[in-house]
């Protein structure tokens, strides 16, 4: 299963770098979103994929499975969120203000307006 | 902008508006022992107000609701902020919680846990973070 | 348990959320603020004090004990640098009320810039390393509204390109964690400097390290990964800047020294090396750009990414003496540049322009400015009484007695470049012919200048009170260089 998961993350990594490599600000904001998908399933990976526990820790648990990965990874998830939204809206307000999304025509040198 | 027939999309937002939200609430209390939140519930919940500003717009929306959801955010992080320093008035590190079992009539015993109050700061953030982000872009256009 | 040192982070917390309710009332924020952020430079005071007369103070979130829940972890380092923090937040603060236009202030400055305080000071003082990619990203994201704030075209132009470096950065921090817990099984920093030391030298560890060295690189501009911090660090007016550039790089290097300290001591032969030679050709690159610039703003910006290396040779030299000197340098620097950003804002607002060729003869109307700036870029180069001084030193010295003559003559040649793009600035913008600008009246200098004027005489203060203050920084070195004491205050053993 870790290496099915392994192949997974790379994918989404390899999608990620491509998409981010691409000139539409969108795309590129599609690619960041790809990555941090592609860091959270890593943690999830690596904390160790166990099946048919409960992520509990009892007095008397006979097996669990680890559950701070999963709280690692909603604490990312959120934070992810957080900035994609952000991200997006500084897309969209610069779209409307510089009048492109093309990366290639925001680059700008230093100090014009 | 040619104006479009939503009469079947607004009767049905009527009804299930007050299904999505009453769901919400339902995950929200449920998330203390089982899977659910503040997060998911207030996201549910702005996913309510979002359908009705697909179904209405944002005039009417903003009518029914006045709600300031910046200042929705400021609440929702003063009872998060609150719940957790509330421990170190007590001694405690931040964060700690304290929780009791109360027999309550109809719902038989129920445990009373400050978790909640942090997590009514969390869904009242997360309502009001959602709502201000959709609010920024859809009033420009 | 002391709840001592949670307050610096509560505050700035309950203030911002506070400052969210006054966003029409312009007056109303600026009592609150100047309130809030008095009341964080008492605390941490406070902390520091505690820190240096009881050891590290420590405090287990939740209850949970040590190596299970979040641990908050303030050692005499981390106490320095939220005292530096608090006071550079008051000062900035102070610099903001007249300096940031309305528009802003009703946009919720005051509270993001809170915000702001909140994620570097809990960066400073938290002792698990997934609770410091949280903190991270709540600087981070106040960052993102700072530089954005305005949304001018060149604010969203440069927005764009720093989110986009933060956002993979932050990704790659997450995965370096990831590895780090796949390997360790620990998140607690004392517990995972235990981990390592019982594992030995291994492979993967050395790969972690740097994984962690570029994640941090990237924040805190080091050498391959500055690119970023010339066009982005340009944007933003000038307390924002001095916020900017006397905090947040400092946050990523604060975070590698924790890091190749704590965690990261065993391979030192390669994963310092490393460090030692990123660090040189971080100084080569920032004195390059601070020379090969006639806009003001620039040259001290290329001059953080200067600082940035003499700071992090210090910590790659990885002696007591040396990790003293980086120490030094880091609280001077985080001061100093604070207080260049906010005069160099002044001079930009009287004449409009960045740009040193069109401007002259400053020192005639405004000499109190001038002379304040002459004092600042002495203490910047590191002339011996000012404060860049001891740093300095120690760091050259240690350089020498451990064999990296190359990297230490770096230092010293570097300080000589620097006092050079500082005095350039000097003789172009205040000496020659004086020039009539169009805003010269309405600028009021006084109250602007006072916030760089308290910041420059803590430098001279900061330098002649080397001696007073060797005992406390030498406390800060100690634990950074015996590890022991930080794994002993966090997991009472």
């Amino acid at each position: 299963m870790e290496i099915v998961m392994s192949l997974l993350i790379g994918i989404l990594f390899m999608s990620a770098t491509y998409l981010m490599l691409s000139k539409s600000l969108l795309r590129v904001i599609v690619g960041t979103g790809l990555l941090s998908h592609g860091a959270h399933l890593l943690i999830l990976t690596m904390g160790g994929l166990k099946t048919g526990a409960a992520p509990l820790l009892g007095q008397n648990a006979e097996s669990y499975t680890d559950p701070l990965p999963q709280a690692l990874i909603l604490t990312a998830i959120v934070i992810s969120f957080g900035i994609t939204a952000l991200f997006l809206v500084v897309a969209y307000r610069s779209y409307q203000e510089l009048g492109t999304d093309n990366l290639e025509l925001m680059r700008g040198k230093e100090g014009n307006e | 902008m040619m104006k479009t027939n939503n009469l079947i999309l607004q009767t049905a937002t009527k009804i299930l508006l007050f299904v999505i939200v009453l769901f919400s609430i339902y995950m929200f209390f449920a998330g203390h022992y089982e899977p659910g939140g503040g997060f998911i519930g207030g996201l549910m919940t702005s996913g309510a107000i979002v359908l009705l500003l697909i179904a209405y717009d944002i005039k009417t929306v903003s009518k029914a609701l006045p709600f300031d959801y910046k200042k929705v955010v400021g609440v929702g992080l003063l009872f998060a902020t609150g719940t957790a320093a509330g421990g170190l008035l007590f001694g405690k590190p931040l964060l700690t919680h304290w929780f009791t079992y109360v027999d309550l009539p109809l719902l038989g015993k129920t445990s009373l846990h400050t978790a909640v109050l942090f997590d009514i700061g969390v869904y009242l953030v997360v309502i009001g973070t959602t709502m201000t982000i959709i609010q920024t872009i859809g009033e420009s256009e | 348990m002391n709840s001592l040192i949670v307050l610096p982070l509560l505050i700035p917390l309950f203030t911002g959320t506070i400052l969210i309710f006054f966003a029409k009332n312009t007056l109303t924020q600026r009592w609150i603020s100047a309130a809030g952020s008095i009341l964080m430079i008492i605390v941490s005071l406070w902390l520091a004090a505690t820190v240096y007369n009881e050891g590290i103070q420590t405090m287990n979130l939740g209850n949970w004990e040590a190596p299970f829940g979040i641990t908050l972890v303030s050692d005499m380092l981390s106490a320095l640098l939220v005292v530096t923090t608090s006071l550079i937040g008051f000062v900035c603060l102070l610099y903001s009320f007249r300096y940031i236009e309305k528009e802003r202030e009703e946009h919720f400055y005051y509270p993001v810039f809170f915000f702001l305080l909140l994620g570097i000071n809990g960066a400073f003082t938290t002792g698990d390393i997934f609770n410091l990619f949280v903190f991270f990203e709540v600087m981070l994201m106040s960052s993102y509204v700072l530089l954005v704030l305005g949304g001018t075209k060149i604010q969203l132009r440069e927005t764009i390109k720093y989110l986009l470096v933060n956002v993979i950065a932050s990704a790659l921090f997450v995965i370096a964690v990831g590895y780090l817990y796949s390997v360790v099984g620990s998140l607690n920093m004392a517990h995972i400097s235990v981990r390592l030391a019982e594992m030995g030298q291994s492979g993967i560890i050395t790969v972690i390290a740097v994984l962690f060295l570029i994640v941090f690189g990237a924040k805190g501009a080091l050498f391959p990964l500055y690119f970023w911090l010339p066009g982005s660090y340009y944007a933003p007016p000038a307390p924002v800047l001095a916020m900017f550039g006397a905090l947040l790089t400092k946050v990523g290097i604060y975070s590698i020294a924790r890091t190749y300290t704590l965690l990261f001591n065993q391979d030192v032969g390669f994963t310092h090396g490393l460090l030692e030679v990123l660090a040189i050709l971080t100084i080569i690159v920032g004195v390059i750009g601070a020379i090969a610039f006639s806009d003001i703003k620039k040259i001290i910006i290329y001059n953080i990414i200067v600082a940035v290396g003499v700071i992090l040779f210090g910590v790659a030299t990885f002696t007591q003496e040396s990790l003293a000197g980086s120490i030094f340098y880091i609280i001077h620097d985080m001061n100093i540049k604070a207080a260049l950003f906010l005069l160099i804002g002044i001079v930009i607002k009287i004449t409009g322009t960045s740009d040193m060729t069109k401007m002259g003869g400053l020192i005639h109307r405004f000499p109190a400015l001038a002379w304040t700036f002459f004092i600042a870029a002495a203490a910047l180069a590191g002339i011996p009484p000012l404060s860049g001084f001891p740093g300095k030193v120690l760091i050259i010295s240690s350089g020498f007695a451990n064999g990296n003559y190359w990297g230490a003559a770096v230092v010293l040649l570097s300080s000589l470049f620097v006092l050079f793009s500082a005095m350039k600035i000097f003789m172009n913008v205040f000496w020659g012919k004086p020039e009539t600008y169009a805003n010269q009246e309405k600028v009021p200098v006084k109250w602007l200048l006072a916030s760089p004027a308290i910041l420059t005489v803590f430098a001279v203060l900061f330098g002649f009170g080397t001696e007073a203050l060797y005992p406390v920084i030498m406390n800060a070195a100690e634990t950074l260089s015996n590890p022991e004491i930080y794994i002993n205050a966090v997991l009472k053993e």
